[in-house]
Order: structure tokens, then C-alpha cells, then sequence
């Protein structure tokens, strides 16, 4: 993403007020851009999801002894017309192989095959007292209509960063 | 039985459930992080009206947003609704979503799926 076409970026500790604010900045940019309804619902949502996420694994992501470097990052831009959003967390390397079956899972589903997986998801699966129980990737997919990007690095023994690139046609 | 009246903030919605006119309705925004807690008076207002319901049940949900983490708790709440409607009583569900907004439809379209209660899907300008 260049520089300029940067519309919001944090580092940081996802608070529940972080998360309020930076939902109410967002809100007003798409107004201020004029974008259509349809348009602006479907950015608002996916953010929804992806600063929920964080803030829902935000304790799990505090390496112990580096709670000070353990910040998630976020960002959303516009670039030819097209939003990207980035989001960069900690999570153990445990959860890894989990995270990333899911989203391959996702990304080889078509419009169809998402909207039977999100079902399945919603009406059988577990809920974890985090809220969600998994629909939240599956959500984002079918509203972003674009493959998901992601990437990731191996910090330590105990803990990986999880880079998520999720880009929204209009 | 108690009536449920919510007022809706800019993450949760209004909730309105009257037991004697059998009217509910969900207007507004649902994005809490935590929406188990907030659905909870609500599902069990729905469960206690269940044992003794009227005739005839009538829903109306107008949501702008609603996010992963509520829309299992809006599945609950229609699996209490279709426990009244499997019990011989007539139960309506209307889902309202703004021209245009597709990924509304769909959202009721995949309740209407999993839920057997009939479902009409109303079309509005602009909430």
C-alpha cells in the first residue's frame, strides 16, 4: 500500500476504545468519500470483524516478558478503487496450522461454497465464549469476494505473527 | 409475563418483546464484543414466553450491521420462535434490509435455511 493512499493505521493494544474510535473515524471517512451504501456497509463490516478479532485474542498475544512489543497492527487504505485492509497479530504457533487450514479452506470456495460453509458454521459449530466460533474469516470472505492473503513468520518457539491482507471490490 | 424494552446504543440494538400483543422487534445495529451477554435477557424472555404463546407470533428484525459473534445469538432466538412454531402456532418472521444491500438479503436468506419458520423478506428504502 503507498503511502497516500493510507486512510487510517494503528499499532497497538486493541481496547474495546480503540476499537469504538477507530470504527467512528472510519464511518466518517466513508461518508466524507461519498461512497454508495452498499459500499460503505460492506468496508464497515469486514473492519467489524477484524478489529473484533484482535481485540478477542488480544491477551493471547502478549508474550510474557514482551507485553510492550506485542502490539497488533491494522491498517486500511483505497488504492484504484479497490479497499485494502491489513491486520498483523501474535498468536501461539499452536493455533497456526488451524488458522491457515481454514483460510486455504476459504479461499478455494466459490460464492456458493461460502455461503453452505458459513451456514454449516453458524448452525453446528461450537460457540467460544470469544463470540464467533470461526464464522468471522468466513464472513469476511464472502463479503470481501476477493481470495484472502496471508502470511506467517515464526518469532520464537511459542509464538508466530499473523499477517491477514483482505482486499474489497465495490 | 415481562415485557422487553431495550434502548438501542450505536453498537446494540433496540429490543422491543411485548408477551400480550406477541410483537418483537431488533431495529438498529448489533455489534457488541461481547453479544452473548447482551442476548441473554432476551432469549430467556423468549423461552419463558414459549411455554404459554399466543396465536400468533410476530418478528420484525431491522438491523443496519450485525456481526459474526451476534449472529449466533440471533440463531438462538429463532430456534425459540421455531420451537413455537413447531408447536402449532402461527410464528412470522420479517426481515427488513435496505435496496441494495445484498449481504442483508443473504443474511436472512441463510436463517430462512436453517430455520423452519416462514420468513418474508421486505424490501425498504432506507432504514
Amino acid at each position: 500500500m503507498e503511502h497516500n493512499d493510507v486512510m487510517l493505521s494503528f499499532k497497538g493494544d486493541v481496547t474495546s476504545n480503540m476499537l469504538d474510535s477507530m470504527l467512528m473515524i472510519m464511518e466518517s471517512k466513508l461518508e466524507d468519500l461519498g461512497e454508495p451504501s452498499k459500499v460503505k456497509k460492506k468496508v464497515y463490516n469486514i473492519l467489524v470483524e477484524c478489529l473484533q478479532n484482535l481485540y478477542h485474542h488480544r491477551d493471547e498475544m502478549k508474550r510474557p516478558g514482551k507485553e510492550e512489543e506485542s502490539a497488533a497492527i491494522f491498517m486500511i487504505g483505497k488504492s484504484e478503487g479497490v479497499y485494502n485492509v491489513i491486520t498483523g497479530n501474535y498468536i501461539l504457533t499452536n493455533r497456526v496450522e488451524k488458522l491457515k487450514q481454514r483460510i486455504d479452506q476459504v479461499n478455494s470456495l466459490d460464492k456458493e461454497g461460502l455461503k453452505l460453509l458459513y451456514k454449516e458454521v453458524l448452525n453446528n459449530a461450537e460457540r467460544s465464549d470469544k463470540g464467533g466460533g470461526g464464522l468471522g474469516i468466513i464472513d469476511i470472505a464472502r463479503k470481501s469476494g476477493r481470495e484472502l492473503g496471508y502470511d506467517f513468520m515464526r518469532v520464537d518457539d511459542q509464538y508466530s505473527f499473523f499477517s491477514l491482507y483482505i482486499k474489497i471490490s465495490q | 409475563m415481562s415485557k422487553i424494552a431495550i434502548e438501542g446504543t450505536p453498537k446494540t440494538p433496540t429490543v422491543n418483546f411485548d408477551p400480550d400483543s406477541a410483537v418483537m422487534e431488533l431495529k438498529g445495529r448489533s455489534i457488541p464484543e461481547n453479544s452473548i451477554e447482551f442476548y441473554k435477557p432476551v432469549v430467556d424472555a423468549l423461552d419463558e414466553y414459549s411455554k404459554d404463546p399466543k396465536e400468533a407470533t410476530k418478528v420484525n428484525i431491522q438491523l443496519e450491521y450485525f456481526n459474526t459473534s451476534s449472529s449466533k445469538c440471533i440463531l438462538d432466538l429463532f430456534k425459540k420462535l421455531e420451537g413455537i412454531h413447531n408447536s402449532g402456532k402461527e410464528v412470522t418472521i420479517n426481515w427488513f434490509y435496505e435496496e441494495d444491500d445484498e449481504d442483508m438479503l443473504e443474511a436472512g436468506e441463510d436463517y430462512e435455511a436453517i430455520i423452519k419458520v416462514p420468513f418474508k423478506m421486505i424490501e425498504v428504502e432506507e432504514y
